[in-house]
């Protein structure tokens, strides 16, 4: 040990040593900065006596202010619904048609619907509901499954075609080319006669001949009128909004090995309030029966 | 002399800054290592988590090797507006097979934790080779090659025994039927019993549209469509597991 030595410029102790000529000073940390050093190990201590921190054999100590992250949210939760002032329990126990009814409700499910659409129903659907290829525009008055409020609300919640919900809406068409139920002269024929249906430019003749080939096979499902069913999901193939393309070459893939879109069941996930509400904003979207 | 100027005393005695050095990391290394043994009692009782089928283990392993952990998270956490957006939060038990987890840690892409059912297989397929096809202002690239890739399927019974011994209660069962789940799941005229008893919710059928080839596109998107979907909300008990 040596003994303390003042360095004469400075004023300040050194540490005693000497490398080569050369002194360490002993600069004593500044009082402030050890000071709050000190507190922070003292909060630290008090913060594992009020909130959850040390690890026991089964279990952990639960602390003093009964603090969890899992429980503020669903206090948190709690408070944005009872902020909506009852108004969440009134759609829950309204019937959706009178929802879209009354005007209080129907705003504010329409609102709440539409906040809904952007997070699940957009990727499909598109931001403005405008569908697009394989994906229905929800805007327009042509629906596959029904436009009143109430089949839209069953579609929303049941979903279509989708396996893990009993009742899904399901329709499957069959692959006409593919099981080889027609050939290929036949699909073509049918095509133009699809295409004759709403007035497009067509092979009259082929479309004479797929006339017959249309209401054996088709008609049961699309109409005798191609105008569609909406109980069976068989689009109307004698409007101008196609779901595949409008061009002959997709009609026939279409007739060939159809495609079937599928939509999930949104009940089980969001809610039958949810639901209530995404169908009053769909329905309200201008295309609503 | 106060006691705080006494670590000369440690600094000039290199024996006893060695053992003083030994003891501080020790302490620390107990602090951090204890919690490992107690890991059970932080995973809730929840009904429903199995072991990932063969063909969803196959899924994850191309969710590994895309890496898409780098832009996808794989955990809700419990806030407000994360639990309004994709569901419940995350539970420990949800993830408790999973090695390694895929919780990430940066979202340029939204959580995945449950986007299991929350899109159709044929959306998965048009995201997937295309993401602005569905999703106009994605950035997300283009991963239509896995359509193209047959599935690499030989050692997936070797995979199961591997996931068995860090943990993963694989039975026997399990591991001889591997290959046979793996097929059976992707094929929609296959008999899936065995499959649906040994792993309950597994998705079945074909999942990229071509139901001739198995690819890896149908494996990753029927571990996507299994995501969070395994555990029953109405049935799990949140306060008892608060924390």
């Amino acid at each position: 040990m040596s003994k303390t030595e003042i360095d004469h410029i400075s004023g300040t102790e050194t540490t005693g040593h000497e490398w080569d000529g050369i002194k360490e000073l002993n600069t004593p940390l500044p009082r402030w900065w050890l000071w709050t050093f000190y507190i922070t190990i003292i909060w630290a201590i008090g913060y594992t006596v009020f909130y959850p921190a040390w690890p026991l054999i089964s279990t952990n100590t639960k602390g003093l202010l009964g603090y969890s992250s899992r429980g503020q949210v669903a206090a948190e939760l709690a408070a944005a619904e009872a902020a909506k002032g009852g108004i969440i329990a009134k759609i829950a126990s309204t019937d959706v048609a009178d929802i879209a009814a009354d005007p209080e409700l129907s705003r504010f499910a329409i609102a709440a619907g539409h906040s809904t659409f952007k997070v699940y129903c957009s990727q499909c659907h598109g931001s403005g509901a405008q569908g697009g290829p394989g994906y229905p525009n929800l805007n327009d008055d042509d629906w596959l499954w029904g436009g009143t409020i109430d089949d839209i609300f069953t579609t929303i919640n049941h979903g279509i075609r989708f396996a893990a919900d009993d009742d899904t809406r399901i329709s499957e068409m069959p692959a006409f080319g593919l099981d080889g139920l027609l050939d290929r002269t036949q699909i073509e024929d049918v095509a133009s006669y699809v295409l004759s249906l709403s007035g497009k430019d067509h092979d009259a003749a082929a479309a004479e001949a797929g006339k017959a080939i249309f209401a054996d096979n088709c008609a049961s499902c699309h109409g005798e009128d191609g105008k569609g069913d909406i109980s069976l999901g068989a689009p109307n193939l004698a409007d101008a909004i196609w779901f595949y393309g409008d061009t002959k070459l997709a009609i026939m893939a279409q007739v060939n090995n159809p495609r079937h879109g599928v939509m999930p069941a949104w009940g089980p996930r969001l809610g039958e309030t949810t639901v209530k509400e995404l169908a009053v904003y769909i329905h309200s979207l201008g295309g609503g029966e | 002399m106060s006691i705080f100027d006494k670590h000369e005393k440690i600094e000039t005695n290199a024996t006893l800054l060695l053992v003083l050095s030994l003891l501080v990391v020790t302490i620390g290394g107990i602090v951090e290592i204890t919690p490992l043994f107690y890991l059970q009692n932080t995973i809730e009782k929840a009904e429903g988590v199995r072991p990932y089928s063969p063909l969803e283990l196959a899924g994850r392993d191309i969710y590994i090797r895309e890496g898409c952990y780098l832009c996808h998270s794989q955990m809700i956490r419990p806030f407000r507006d994360e639990v309004e957006r994709y569901g419940h939060y995350s539970l420990a038990a949800e993830s408790m097979y999973d090695h390694p987890f895929q919780w990430g840690s940066k979202r340029t892409g939204p959580d995945l934790a449950r986007v299991g059912g929350r899109y159709s297989n044929e959306w998965h397929v048009e995201h997937l080779i295309e993401p602005r096809s569905v999703v106009p202002e994605s950035i997300m690239p283009s991963y239509s090659f896995l359509k193209d890739t047959p599935l690499k399927i030989e050692n997936i019974a070797a995979h199961l025994v591997a996931n068995r011994r860090v943990g993963v209660p694989y039975t026997d069962e399990d591991i001889e039927n591997a290959a046979a789940d793996l097929a059976a799941q992707a094929n929609p005229d296959a008999d899936t019993s065995g499959v649906e008893e040994r792993y309950p919710k597994a998705k079945l059928g074909d999942f990229d549209g071509d139901p001739t080839r198995l690819t890896e596109m149908d494996a990753l998107i029927a571990y996507l469509q299994m995501l969070g979907t395994l555990v029953d909300f109405s049935a799990y008990d949140a306060e008892a597991n608060y924390r």
